[in-house]
């Protein structure tokens, strides 16, 4: 009789090691959240490790734009940072500066503009400064959706064989530059 | 002052919780008649500091004092007064503060009617429900706090999101809660069980009436919720299987399980320790649901989790409410004896069944729900679970589901034998077959089925009815004075049972929904299967914190004139935020649904929508609740007359 | 609508949407939902329905649980022209998808597929039932075994020994 009570005894802490599991899991969820290292609402980064997909696309004007195999031949001398963006994302602004520290101190930063007009994009980058090497203009935004994006701004590191190595989505700052940014480039180098 | 006053009669109901909490569970734990005779008075005092409470917060919502942040972020001078009111609970910190009120009620509720139980077990209930509260209370106090104030005070609030600023969602927080919120009843009753280490008939007669009132107010809740999506939202959609509707499935789907499961331990002594976990269950799936919908962990739009403190806190309140009971489950509940016995095929079998197919539906929902946050915490692997999921495995455990739903109340209790059955309900099962057969002429094979399942849930639910009252066998008189005689419990099942089939009927009918989408210009017209819709006119007119534009649409039903149907949209200057304003045409047998679209040259585009039964989705669900609470006016149920009840029932033929 | 696209990434604009109190069931952030032009509809109905289907089965990645035939985010309705298109180019359904996951990975599906990942996911109904059922069994096991049931024989055997003898 003992040994069956302890038999179920065992039995019934199933629910509780169930729900103990689930809470160690939320636990460690919000922690990670917090710390910025897990975000639940991401997409992932599908294209982490595939080449560059194939696109030619027209400047924005009067400026010439860029193919798929402009970048590459720039990136086989150097890394390029292609970065996603539009006036009408206020992200973007914030992510400008940044930008255009990254491009003093040497990185190839080139620009997409996504779904957007040719003059407010123009507007855009007298207003908070140009810091891309060469703009392309993605108005029907078909090639994002090639690169997988699904917001503005979005950045994509490629290397030298063309292959994209590091993907941001959502603006750069401080704090992304300093870490998975640099280790990526570290990565490269 | 007065959110200052609101402030101190929130702490007030705390402490009195936490006196609740200790009061009761040491008091019963050591017998002592004054420490238990006080329990009551506690939790009637909590109740009214937190009614004292609440209603400051209406009153300063009421009178915009807007030095109240919570107030100022959520209301606005120029909002109607209904949603002052009501926007108080729209928002995280008055939410938490409805939350604990109606948890307050909930114990007030059970001193005041609970004056038959012993007062041993009285007193446990209730420093259980002290104890939960007091948690509650206190993360409100410390993390989620209504009237901190704001200084300096703005001249005018943010506003409410226009999308909430509707009649159905106003009333549908308190209502959800109460359902959420009364299974704490249950779970309180489980817990002062397991800790009295006993469980009788007796357990499972007090325990029947919350957990029907709770799973009453939450199918009125789900389908509210429900009813909103599909007149608000304006794309004629009535349940997504967001994460928010999931949370409100869950505990709906083991409260149902609970409220047949506590059938078998009041009638047999039999599955009291499933009860008990399902008790446990139901709850903490209230709780959990609720607050880590919030959390920001889900894929849900409705995130609080800004404020990481608030996440660890609910969390740490969650393990301690449920780890704690399921600890004293794991230690108490091997002890209980085992009761009646009973063979598979019989009314207990059938329950079982019926508790096994709709625990399975929610593991369903809550892996569905919970899997793309593990499957990235655990092996980070992004991916997704939507409406197709769910619909490919909850359809095929919800058919065989509803098949027991109506042949279990005809089984008779112990043992049963097909043959009767059959004989009883034959005619139900025939003319379902026939619908299905008729339906699945020119619908898809699921349509046809759901149909017939309805058919069958329908008249099956009557077929005991039919059988007890003798009717269209023995004269209408006879019948009359039989159905007269019936339990209401017995009739409240049957009707419950046809609500679920009318709501099925509903689901299947919107599936055969046809829409069309147009351009049309003032003047312009289409035709959508008999109806014929012409735009009379575009126009602009005020509202009281939106500005609206009114289509004028005529409609004419082969030919003859039928209905005038004005849609809207509304843009809200303050939240820069436009919504739809559908209009719904409904005779009961299929909605009308107009919806108005953006306009481009001169052109608006519109979008016309025939769901036939669509209103049964609702209707049922009102049924179905209407069904509960007809259970609950059963004398069997009724504290006090007990015995005299037993031997009714028993004098009934099984 | 674009506000919702800027409140994607901002956080500003993710705690606004918070505070704003969208707390009951708010499933867009702009209820003009998936009201499309007429004319990006295709002409053929038996090509939309298709479209409609594969597009119910696709995930719009700048909400939170729509699919791109009812989301009205700006992405969701560039995704439900290239399923228009392609369905149009005769494209199969598995190829439009796969088009999807190419680019947008798994995480566009909102039907996942089974997988070793999903394995256990796929698996809950049918370990509902077998948990479910062997419970049951064990718990029945466990207790004596009700009496069995009389058979007819048996049971003329009893009313026999029961009828007073006259």
């Amino acid at each position: 009789m003992t040994t069956d009570v302890n038999r179920r005894r065992l039995l019934l802490l199933a629910p509780l090691g169930l729900v103990a599991l689930g809470g160690a899991a939320f636990y460690a969820m919000l922690e990670r959240m917090e710390q910025g290292t897990f975000d639940p609402h991401a997409i992932g980064d599908p294209r982490v490790g595939k080449p560059l997909p194939k696109f030619d696309l027209p400047g924005v004007a009067p400026a010439q734009g860029f193919s798929s195999t402009d970048v590459q031949q720039a990136a086989a001398q150097q890394p390029v940072l292609l970065n996603f963006f539009a006036s009408w994302c206020i992200p973007c602004v914030q992510e400008a500066a940044v930008l255009a520290t990254l491009s003093q101190i040497g990185l190839s930063v080139w620009g997409i503009a996504y779904e957007d007009k040719a003059s407010a994009t123009n507007q855009f980058l007298n207003r908070y400064g140009n810091p891309y090497a060469r703009i392309a203009d993605d108005s029907h935004g078909r090639t994002a959706i090639d690169f997988g994006v699904y917001g503005v701004p979005e950045s994509f590191l490629v290397d030298s064989k063309g292959i994209v190595r590091w993907h941001m989505a959502g603006p750069l700052n401080d704090d992304v530059v300093r870490g998975p940014l640099q280790n990526a480039l570290k990565s490269l180098a | 002052m007065i959110p200052e006053l609101g402030h101190f009669a929130l702490a007030l109901a705390c402490v009195l919780a936490f006196a609740q909490a200790f009061v009761g569970i040491w008091g019963a734990h050591r017998r002592d008649a004054r420490l238990i005779a006080a329990t009551p008075g506690l939790a009637v005092g909590q109740l009214l500091a937190l009614a004292a409470a609440a209603g400051c917060l209406v009153y300063s919502a009421v009178t915009n004092d807007f030095s109240v942040a919570n107030i100022a972020e959520n209301s606005a001078i120029a909002k109607p007064l209904l949603y002052k009111i009501t926007g108080t609970w729209g928002n995280h910190e008055g939410s938490i503060l409805l939350w604990g009120l109606i948890l307050g009620i909930c114990g007030g509720a059970v001193s005041l009617f609970g004056r038959n139980l012993p007062s041993g077990l009285r007193a446990r209930v209730l420093g259980v429900l002290g104890g939960t509260s007091a948690g509650f209370l206190l993360f409100a106090l410390t993390t989620s706090d209504a009237f901190a104030r704001l200084w300096p005070a703005p001249p005018d609030g943010a506003g409410m999101n226009p999308l909430l600023q509707d009649p159905g969602l106003a009333f549908h927080p308190p209502i959800l809660y109460t359902g959420y919120v009364g299974f704490a009843v249950p779970f309180a009753f489980a817990v002062a069980a397991l800790l009295e280490g006993r469980i009788d008939a007796a357990w499972g007669r007090w325990v029947r009436p919350w957990a029907l009132t709770s799973w009453a107010f939450l199918t009125c809740g789900i389908a509210l919720g429900s009813w909103w999506a599909y007149y608000e939202l304006g794309w004629g959609g009535y349940w997504f299987w967001d994460p928010v509707e999931n949370a409100s499935l869950m505990p709906w789907l083991t409260g149902t399980a609970l409220v047949h499961s506590a059938i078998v331990v009041e009638k047999r002594e039999s599955l009291k320790i499933w009860t008990v976990l399902l008790a446990i269950g139901t709850f903490s799936l209230s709780l959990s649901g609720t607050f880590l919908v919030r959390s920001g962990i889900l894929n849900s739009v409705h995130a609080f989790a800004n404020d990481p403190a608030r996440g660890i806190f609910i969390l740490s309140l969650l393990g301690l409410v449920i780890g704690g009971s399921l600890l004293l489950f794991a230690l108490r509940a091997p002890t209980l004896a085992s009761g009646g016995i009973f063979a598979p095929l019989s009314r207990e079998g059938a329950l079982v069944l019926n508790n096994i197919l709709l625990c399975s539906i929610c593991a369903v929902v809550i892996m569905g729900t919970m899997y793309p946050p593990f499957a990235d915490l655990l092996l980070g692997q992004k991916i997704s679970v939507g409406a197709p999921f769910f619909n490919a495995t909850v359809f095929p455990l919800a058919i065989p589901t509803f098949a027991v739903m109506a042949m279990g109340p005809l089984l008779p209790w112990k043992r049963a034998r097909l043959g009767p059955v059959l004989a009883h309900a034959w005619w139900a099962g025939l003319i379902a077959v026939i619908v299905a057969g008729i339906c699945a002429i020119g619908m898809k094979i699921v349509t046809a089925l759901a149909f017939g399942v309805a058919a069958w849930l329908i008249l099956g639910s009557f077929a005991e009815v039919v059988e007890r009252t003798l009717l269209f066998r023995a004269p209408v008189a006879t019948s009359f004075r039989r159905a007269r005689g019936l339990p209401t419990a017995v009739l409240g099942a049957a009707i419950a049972h046809a609500g679920m089939g009318v709501t099925i009927a509903g689901i299947a009918g919107v599936s055969l929904s046809q829409s069309k989408i147009v351009a049309l210009a003032p003047g312009g017209q289409t035709q959508l299967g008999p109806y014929h819709f012409t735009l009379l006119d575009l126009r602009d007119a005020p509202g009281p914190n939106y500005q609206a534009r009114i289509a004028d649409i005529a409609i004419t039903r082969n030919g003859v004139p039928f209905d005038t149907v004005h849609p809207e949209r509304r843009s809200f200057p303050k939240a820069q935020q436009t919504t739809s304003d559908v209009t719904i045409e409904t005779n009961f047998l299929r909605d009308l649904y107009v919806v108005l679209g953006e306009e481009r040259d001169g052109q608006a585009v519109l979008r016309f929508h025939i769901n036939p039964l669509a209103p049964w989705i609702w209707l049922g669900a009102l049924i179905m609740a209407a069904g509960g609470m007809l259970s609950l006016a059963d004398r069997r149920l009724r504290i006090g007359a007990p015995s005299r009840a037993r031997n009714a029932a028993a004098a009934l033929p099984a | 609508m674009r506000l919702f696209r800027l409140a994607s990434f901002g956080q500003g604009g993710r705690a606004s949407l918070a505070a704003g109190g969208l707390f009951f069931l708010v499933l867009a952030a702009s209820p003009a939902h998936a009201l499309d032009d007429p004319k990006e509809m295709l002409p053929n109905p038996q090509q939309e329905a298709r479209a409609e289907a594969v597009g119910s089965l696709l995930r719009c990645l700048q909400c939170q649980n729509e699919s791109i035939e009812d989301s009205s985010a700006p992405l969701a309705h560039d995704l439900r022209q290239i399923v228009r298109e392609q369905v149009r180019e005769g494209k199969t359904n598995r190829q439009i998808i796969d088009w999807m996951v190419a680019r947008y990975g798994n995480f566009v599906r909102l039907r996942p597929p089974l997988t070793a990942t999903t394995a256990l996911l796929w698996a809950t109904p049918f370990l509902g039932l077998i948990v479910g059922g062997g419970a049951a069994f064990l718990a029945r096991r466990r207790r004596p075994a009700p009496p069995p049931p009389l058979t007819e024989a048996e049971r003329a055997r009893l009313e026999a020994l029961t009828r007073p003898t006259s």
